[in-house]
């Protein structure tokens, strides 16, 4: 009997699987078309076992289950095709079937124990279901294989235990692989695989990258906003149909393992965001539906079941409410962790763009700082003219003076205009004078990177900014760009290569850990006994894979730093990036406060930032509190007294600590 | 703000044009929505949806009036592009007979505009040229429109201090917007691109003579009275912090004839020695 009807159900199950994976991917192409590249589908393998491992396997648990799991479904069911389907009954191929069966059972029973009592980052309903279904094939499959090497007794061949097994394996096969075309939680097996083929960014698979210190964190090969076409049709995303057709693929591949919510700062403030609610909400306006059926954590304060979504429906406020998108950081945390390398922040912006440049809609503050950007250049709406006030006694000389050209431009970005900021320009002003750096500045001429307008999805603006501080700087001659702002840094270095702007642009971090190591700068030793903390921004760290600089250049100054737990790529967010401080949605808590309660855990009297929108949020958390220092604040402080006065122009330095 | 009540009958009917000038920004003076029109245009929106028209008589090229236009998002029904018409004309041209000819051709009975140009000659005269030369009423300082029916419309004009008045006006009217009504809606590019700018044909500008005959020279700044507030009570040093300058000492005159009227403000005029020359010629 089994042998009959093992194969009845195997071609059964490919069938029905198979047509729905090919209605699934109809959903997946109602997305904007690209051009196929389906030689990239060979690409695949190594994308998985490479890349993706290289996520999965931060959690090393997790990775080791995933490989049994996987790998011995994979396994069982190439080999149960041969066996049950078509028949060859080869003892060899049997002993390797319930291998792999038995390894996929033990990686079953690894799930299952996970799922006993699920962390609350996890998605339960079908998921929970899915880890019984493993066990199902597993168990079935080897107790259906047992005869094919001869061990069991051949009563397997017929009455109710034969009945019982089959409906194992009958129940096994409707989840993985009915379940797999049909949206159940395998789903993500089929549409991750294409996901990865067909990536929207392939320089993150890219191993070869041109900039080596991309290499050493995967996470900041690719993370340049992608430039919108403004003479389109419509701009941005309003409706599921409007995403990219790889963007539809990428949400489908969610597992929703929850490690995107875990790292979000929003959802940990108790705002109303969760990436993978959000991704989810993005599935079911692609497959049309209500999010009612979704069995994981929500967005904070907004109940779960009162959406609904459809391919070709708007997607704000029916399905996701504007809220949600205001409240992400781009902070890029999600990106960082996630398993399927699904691109939330691309998505958000996507979204965005569509709020700000066709519905006008851009939260209050937010428009208002669209509209300085647009009649002065600057968010603050002040006078461009003024931005080197601070500097008014330092004598800095302007580029317009030196058509030689300099080896150093400075990019002062709009922290030139914040009072705190000023201090940290100072220092790093000093701290250019004690090394001899043959620098200047753009003054006036210096624009807004329009990193601002881009995150608040005003694409025009940016592109207007981007245009014209390309055109300023097409003028000058430098050898690079050097900025204190790690936003102006990433916007500069790498989105202003899509509008033909290519610059050789330096973090001050880098570039002090370059003039220590050249032996530029000599410093006094430390005071014993400080504790210090660096808080990693987001767009140096993730962004950019600068995590070591600040690092030397603490090192350099003899200061021991006491590491967060979360530091490095896994740095929480000051909650200051992507507009989110003009949004300011309300939550629960406020993100710097969350942030200074991390610096406060390793005991650290002072946290060293490298960001003025860092210092800005840190430093608004109420005191007591460590206290805030820029790098080149530090730095600075630390800078031993000229034993040969470098030039004339220094002797009319002043003090450093000017009052702001 | 509430959204103005108005009759279906004048809603089918409402010719209701905005008409926009061009802005400049108080920092950096580059062109853009100047801030009393827009908030007319938001009124205008908020009264007569996506059939607001706008008009300006200027430069086609003004970098303004694609702001303007991206304000028509939002909208209930269709909510089609924005439409302005531009009435070509030179920086020295009179725009008061273009915009005259222009609305009545147009059929407008509700104008919408600021009180006053932010850059040119910037008198605030316009609206009124316009009502004299179309003998249509005119109302300033407008903040809000209560009521919008049949051949009057009801709006509130604001007061210093806070205070508002109401005012029934008759169709048609010029209505000028006051800074304290509603804030306009943000400008989106999407719409401002869609929005068309359509150029009146066979409009000729004539100069502007009067304006060519004045004088001009640098406005030079008049020392401001210092208030000086004797009070021990905070509510009056509040209540003097926050008025608005008013005039005090004046004198309220009513019932006299038109003659009698111009003489007296003839004499506060030359009080005041804004008018130097002996009156007549």
């Amino acid at each position: 009997m089994l042998q009959t009807l093992l194969p009845i159900l195997i071609f059964a199950a490919l069938a029905v699987g198979a047509a729905g994976a090919v209605r699934r991917i109809r959903l997946w192409r109602q997305g904007r078309r690209t051009p196929m590249r389906w030689h990239r589908l060979v690409l695949m393998p190594k994308r998985y076992l490479n890349d993706l491992h290289h996520v999965v396997a931060r959690d090393k648990a997790i990775a080791h289950t995933h490989v049994a799991t996987a790998g011995g479904f994979v396994a069982a069911m190439a080999l149960a095709l041969v066996v049950h389907g078509f028949g060859w009954r080869n003892p060899i191929l049997g002993g390797l079937l319930l291998a792999a069966s038995l390894c996929m059972f033990i990686g079953a029973l690894a799930v299952n124990r996970r799922r006993i009592d699920p962390p609350a980052k996890l998605s339960k309903g079908p998921w929970q279901r899915l880890s019984k279904s493993l066990l199902a094939y597993s168990v079935g499959m080897f107790l259906v294989s047992l005869p094919l090497v001869g061990v069991a007794p051949t009563v397997l061949g017929g009455g109710v235990l034969a009945l019982i097994l089959l409906a194992l394996v009958a129940w096994g096969l409707a989840e993985m692989l009915i379940g797999m075309g049909w949206g159940g939680p395998m789903k993500h097996a089929f549409a991750g695989t294409f996901h990865l083929a067909f990536h929207r960014r392939p320089e993150r698979f890219d191993d070869q990258h041109r900039d080596v210190a991309h290499d050493v964190h995967r996470g900041s090969r690719s993370t340049a906003l992608f430039p919108l076409d403004l003479t389109a049709k419509t701009l941005g995303v309003e409706k599921p149909a409007d995403f990219q057709w790889e963007q539809l693929l990428g949400f489908d591949a969610c597992v929703q393992c929850g490690r995107c919510q875990n790292v979000c700062p929003a959802y940990a403030a108790g705002q109303p965001l969760n990436p993978k609610k959000l991704i989810q909400d993005m599935v079911v306006g692609m497959a049309g539906g209500s999010d009612a059926r979704y069995a994981g954590s929500g967005y904070p304060g907004i109940e779960v079941g009162k959406h609904h979504g459809g391919p070709t429906d708007a997607i704000v406020p029916q399905l996701v409410e504007a809220q949600t998108l205001w409240a992400c950081t781009t902070c890029r945390a999600c990106v960082e962790e996630c398993p399927m390398m699904i691109e939330h922040v691309d998505a958000i912006v996507d979204m965005r763009r569509f709020i700000t440049l066709e519905r006008g809609e851009t939260p209050e503050k937010g428009a208002a700082a669209i509209d300085n950007l647009i009649a002065t250049d600057n968010p603050g709406g002040l006078d461009n003219a003024s931005r080197l006030d601070w500097a008014a006694d330092l004598d800095i000389p302007r580029i317009q003076q030196r058509p030689e050209g300099v080896d150093v431009l400075l990019w002062l970005g709009d922290g030139a205009f914040d009072m705190r900021n000023q201090r940290t320009l100072r220092s790093l002003v000093k701290i250019l004078r004690a090394a001899e750096v043959d620098f200047a500045v753009l003054g006036d001429e210096e624009r807004d990177s329009g990193d601002v307008a881009r995150r608040l999805g005003d694409e025009a603006t940016f592109q207007r900014l981007a245009e014209r501080n390309i055109a300023t700087l097409s003028r000058y001659r430098f050898q690079r760009i050097v900025t204190a702002d790690p936003h102006s840094f990433h916007v500069l270095g790498r989105e202003y290569g899509a509008f033909g702007g290519d610059y050789v642009v330096k973090h001050h971090s880098t570039f002090i850990a370059e003039l220590f190591d050249a032996g530029r700068l000599s410093v006094k030793a430390a005071e014993p006994g400080e504790t210090v903390t660096y808080h990693d921004p987001c767009y140096l760290g993730r962004y950019n894979g600068e995590f070591a600089a600040p690092r030397q250049v603490l090192a350099a100054l003899g200061v021991e730093v006491a590491e967060m737990e979360r530091s490095g790529y896994r740095s929480r967010c000051c909650g200051g990036g992507g507009g989110a401080a003009l949004s300011d949605v309300p939550g629960k808590a406020r993100i710097p406060d969350m942030r200074m309660e991390d610096v406060r855990e390793t005991g650290a009297t002072t946290v060293a930032v490298a960001c003025p929108q860092c210092t800005a949020m840190l430093e608004g958390v109420v005191e007591p509190r460590p206290q805030v220092k820029d790098l080149a604040e530090l730095v600075a402080a630390a800078l031993a007294e000229p034993a040969a006065a470098p030039t004339a122009r220094n002797s009319t330095e002043a003090p450093e600590e000017v009052p702001a | 703000m509430t959204q103005p009540e108005r009759s279906a009958s004048a809603a089918g009917e409402a010719r209701v044009v905005a008409l926009v000038s061009s802005g400049r920004h108080p920092v950096s003076g580059r062109a853009g929505r100047a801030r009393e029109d827009a908030r007319a245009v938001e009124m205008g929106l908020a009264l007569a949806g996506a059939s607001l028209h706008l008009a300006h008589a200027g430069d086609a090229e003004d970098a303004a009036l694609p702001e303007y236009l991206g304000m028509f998002h939002g909208l209930e029904g269709a909510g089609g592009p924005g439409e302005l018409s531009l009435l070509p004309m030179a920086a020295g041209d009179d725009a008061v007979p273009l915009l005259a000819n222009w609305l009545e051709a147009y059929g407008a009975n509700l104008v919408l505009t600021g009180q006053r140009a932010e850059c040119g000659e910037g008198s605030g005269l316009l609206p009124y040229l316009l009502a004299e030369r179309l003998g249509w009423a005119v109302a300033t300082g407008v903040a809000a429109i209560e009521h919008y029916a049949g051949d009057r419309v009801t709006v509130l004009q604001a007061l210093p201090q806070g205070q508002r008045r109401r005012l029934e006006v008759r169709l048609p009217c010029l209505l000028c917007v006051d800074g304290v009504a509603p804030m306009p809606r943000q400008s989106a590019f999407g719409p401002s691109r869609r929005g068309r700018v359509e150029a009146v044909a066979n409009v000729t500008a004539e100069p502007d003579t009067l304006q060519a005959a004045w004088q001009w020279q640098p406005a030079r700044a008049r020392p401001k009275r210092l208030k000086v507030v004797k009070s021990t009570n905070a509510r009056d040093r509040f209540k003097a912090a926050a008025a608005k300058s008013s005039a005090s000492g004046g004198q309220v005159l009513t019932d006299l004839s038109p003659e009698e009227a111009a003489e007296k403000l003839i004499d506060y005029l030359r009080r005041e020695r804004i008018l130097t020359a002996p009156s007549g010629e």
